[in-house]
């Protein structure tokens, strides 16, 4: 079964291409953009029928490799 | 005095690295990433570069390849390991070091000249070297060397800081800061001082015809302290 995950930076890790974007999107009159946090996102097929499991996985594989958990997050959906 | 350097792909820096162990007078060998099994060292090296494209994080790819249990267990049983530049982001991928280096605050890859001012010689790194102030070269986007407070604080009572940016007389201050690193943190121990990760390449300043002879004192001086 495909597992989403989704790796962002933790709240206070400064995120430079996400300032980036917010003063472009400033500059191109989307001015009531106030702040952008860029992530990443992951599309999973894991060979698993059963959804428990394939999360289980997906959770061992977003610990392990897929976010540094010193500076992110990760959320499985 | 022998030592290993351990071949990723996209590793750039690791030729120029057996160039200077061995200008200095190692008997260096190459290790490909893949193999099982290191060759007997007194000093193991992870190269500059770009290992897989940088792809997910820098350093988290090779911080998984098939060699990295063999320089894990020689650096958890006293062995030297010394990671310059994606060396020093792979050593923090597998958790030898602590904390991460993130993309540079101003979002440039930097290629330039620095000065990085020694914080402690009390290792085999540093111990008895002649200058405390070396002039270095940097090439990275991904230098911003940043870890949690918890950490900064033990890394600061442990004396585990390795080396600063600082100003051509020394200062440590913001001008001298080239990435946003956490306290112009430039390079850091492990606990026990090991193993060593820094950003800056000694090995890019060891011809004065090219660029400078920092990097030779600090080979020079590694080498006797073995």
């Amino acid at each position: 079964m495909k597992v989403k995950v989704i790796v962002t930076l933790k709240s206070g890790v400064l995120d430079p291409q996400g300032k980036a974007i917010q003063q472009t999107l400033n500059g191109m009159g989307f001015a009531n953009v106030k702040d952008v946090r860029q992530g990443k996102y992951f599309d999973i097929d894991i060979d698993e029928n059963d959804e428990q499991k394939a999360k289980q996985s997906a959770e061992e594989i977003c610990k392990k490799l897929l976010a540094n958990q010193v500076i992110e997050d990760f959320k499985i959906i | 005095m022998n030592s290993s350097v351990i071949i990723f792909p996209g590793s750039n820096c690791d030729r120029d690295m057996d160039v200077a162990l061995k200008k200095f007078g190692f008997k260096n060998k190459m290790v490909w990433h893949d193999d099982d099994e290191l060759p007997n060292s007194d000093l193991i090296v992870l190269p500059g570069g770009f290992s897989y494209g940088d792809y997910l994080r820098c350093g988290s790819i090779a911080g998984k390849s098939k060699i990295i249990q063999s320089v894990i267990d020689f650096a958890n049983s006293g062995g030297l390991v010394l990671g310059i530049c994606n060396g020093f982001q792979i050593l923090t991928e597998t958790g030898l070091l602590k904390g991460v280096l993130q993309q540079n605050k101003n979002i440039e890859f930097i290629c330039k000249n620095i000065f990085v001012k020694v914080n402690n010689s009390e290792n085999k790194f540093f111990e008895n070297i002649d200058k405390d102030v070396l002039e270095l070269h940097i090439a990275h986007n991904e230098g911003n060397y940043f870890c949690s407070e918890d950490e900064l604080k033990s890394l600061e009572d442990n004396n585990q800081i390795a080396a600063y940016y600082c100003s051509s007389d020394g200062k440590v201050d913001d001008k001298s800061n080239p990435n946003g690193a956490i306290k112009n943190i430039a390079g850091i121990f492990n606990e026990k001082k090991n193993i060593l990760g820094m950003m800056p390449h000694p090995e890019r300043m060891i011809d004065q015809s090219l660029s400078g002879e920092d990097g030779s004192i600090f080979f020079e001086n590694l080498l006797k302290n073995l």
